[in-house]
């Protein structure tokens, strides 16, 4: 089924004469883990936004296009609407934080609250996700005595809270130390085993290559490939879009390594490792 | 340059310790800092930077004790660029904010916005100037706050993290920089996650963990500690991974190694 419908989507920013996104067409299906790469600002957090409808709603700007999400068209129905269908977990956690709450669980409720949940309900989903992202032990400090990383999980367990069918990350593990970023991504992906379309914006092309299904390559606002991992990584023109293929891929690269079976190069640890060992076989 | 000698430091007197019996010396290697989230990172480099006060043991700068500094003194030998740039940005435009340091040390106003303009043109953002920082993306504002201190000719510049949120183009940028101020021979420290920078480009590397030092050596002897290294939650840069698991014998740093290394 078709989770998130992108159909000749352009956008431009009020007080802006370039369009932020230039005719961008794709298509979602539930349950898929899609990463979105490209260097910085060619319109990767405005197409993320465009998916919770903060583009075109809270925006504003010039709008052409449709953008359907689980059959809901974003440009006519509210921000509220949207909410209970797809999350957002911001690029920086100090921004999406309310500032209205004194302690990490009542911050992680004020979605709940918002959408009206039930109280045992609500202390059920919040137990659930503060053991999840493991901050348990900061939930009753104030959001701001937190550090980044503990930040951004706050961050991420608030929108896991909500229980939206589509999930969508800008950069979520920015400040997060490798173990810990690697335990997020793992969490994400447990979401995304259960039937959850995830949306991601990342610089970190190795996760990206291990952790998600298919890949979106973005460029000056528009959509260049969307593809599996290893035929975007394996791209002659990369370096053209500011993208560095993972470690893995560069190495198989340059060693004219390719991957069994298939026409482009490793993009993971263990597929490298493999396709090495035979050539050196 | 500097010399730590049993320190030792807690936010609350009755508060666990942070950091513990710390001693180090640092030449002019460029070094980075390794080690999870809550290791002790940050709060050691403040202390460097007299932010924060030692409890216990000493710091010397040259033959100054850091203690003894005010923080307006040290500005001028000591740069440090903060992780979360909202920290450190408070100007209305981007050339304020790269002369603020500048004019607080009494540089004159014209030599002020020559300096800045010079470092603002390093990061890439000379196109800027008049722009309001807080306008800007969170790598670029991560770039300002670089220049920023870039500006101030430091003989000691700290990042912490500064590849948070940079793109190919924008690590190209502080790779740059870090290697333009080892040639002018000034020690460089930097706080970082991202494995594979550290070994491009560090010579030191200086493993955090539970407010102690781990390791500390040479890049490619710290990497070659694997199970030292998962002690403190660290694995080796992905090309130092592979590297090993294809049994490859010396300690690989970076994909130019890894070819060569496979060619003989």
């Amino acid at each position: 089924m078709k989770k998130i419908v992108v159909d000749g989507l352009k956008y431009k920013y009020p007080l802006s004469e370039a369009l932020a996104l230039q005719d961008i067409s794709f298509e979602i299906e539930e349950g898929e883990f899609i990463g979105i790469i490209g260097k910085n600002s060619v319109g990767k957090s405005t197409l993320c936004q465009a998916l919770v409808g903060l583009v075109p709603h809270f925006y504003k700007g010039a709008y052409g296009g449709k953008v359907l999400v689980d059959g809901l068209e974003v440009r006519n129905h509210s921000i509220a609407d949207i909410s209970r269908k797809v999350g957002m977990v911001f690029q920086n956690p100090f921004t999406q934080v309310t500032g209205s709450k004194m302690t990490v669980y009542e911050e992680i409720a004020f979605g709940l609250e918002n959408s009206g949940l039930p109280r045992e309900e609500m202390r059920q989903r919040i137990d659930e996700v503060l053991r999840l992202m493991r901050i348990e032990h900061v939930k009753d400090h104030s959001p701001f005595d937190l550090s980044g990383g503990q930040m951004q999980r706050m961050a991420i367990a608030s929108i896991m809270a909500m229980k939206p069918d589509i999930l969508v990350l800008d950069e979520p593990t920015s400040q997060l130390d490798p173990a810990g970023s690697e335990e997020v991504f793992q969490a994400i992906q447990d979401f995304s085993q259960q039937g959850i379309t995830v949306i991601m914006a990342e610089h970190k092309m190795e996760k990206i290559a291990q952790y998600c299904n298919r890949v979106l390559l973005l460029h000056e606002g528009r959509l260049v490939d969307f593809d599996t991992a290893e035929k975007i990584f394996s791209r002659e023109d990369l370096k053209d879009y500011g993208v560095t293929a993972p470690v893995y891929t560069r190495v198989c690269r340059a060693l004219g390594v390719k991957k069994q079976g298939c026409d482009g190069y490793p993009v993971t640890l263990e597929d490298a490792e493999l396709a090495l060992r035979r050539s050196f076989a | 340059m500097i010399k730590v000698s049993n320190l030792s430091f807690s936010y609350s007197p009755a508060g666990p310790s942070v950091l513990s019996d710390i001693n180090l010396e640092f030449d002019r290697r460029t070094t980075a800092i390794i080690g999870q989230n809550g290791a002790g990172k940050s709060t050691f480099v403040k202390l460097l930077k007299g932010l924060l006060k030692t409890d216990q043991g000493e710091i010397f700068i040259g033959d100054y004790e850091v203690k003894m500094k005010t923080a307006a003194e040290l500005a001028r030998q000591i740069g440090l660029v903060f992780q979360n740039p909202d920290d450190q940005i408070f100007k209305r435009t981007v050339l304020d904010e790269a002369m603020f340091g500048l004019l607080n040390i009494k540089i004159g106003k014209s030599t002020a916005e020559r300096l800045a303009v010079e470092a603002l043109e390093m990061v890439g953002l000379e196109d800027k100037l008049a722009v309001n920082p807080h306008d800007l993306s969170l790598s670029e504002k991560k770039l300002l706050c670089i220049a920023s201190v870039m500006a101030m000719d430091t003989d000691i510049v700290i990042f912490d993290e500064p590849t948070i949120g940079q793109d190919h183009a924008g690590m190209e940028i502080i790779r740059r920089i870090i290697q333009e101020l080892k040639k002018k021979n000034k020690l460089v420290m930097t706080i970082i996650h991202d494995m594979d920078f550290v070994a491009e480009n560090f010579d030191r590397t200086i493993v955090f963990n539970n407010g102690k030092v781990l390791l500390d050596g040479e890049t490619r002897e710290v990497f070659s500690q694997k199970e030292v290294l998962m002690e403190a939650n660290v694995e080796p840069p992905g090309v130092t991974q592979l590297a090993e698991r294809v049994g490859l014998k010396n300690t690989i740093l970076t994909v130019e190694e890894f070819v060569q290394e496979c060619g003989k």
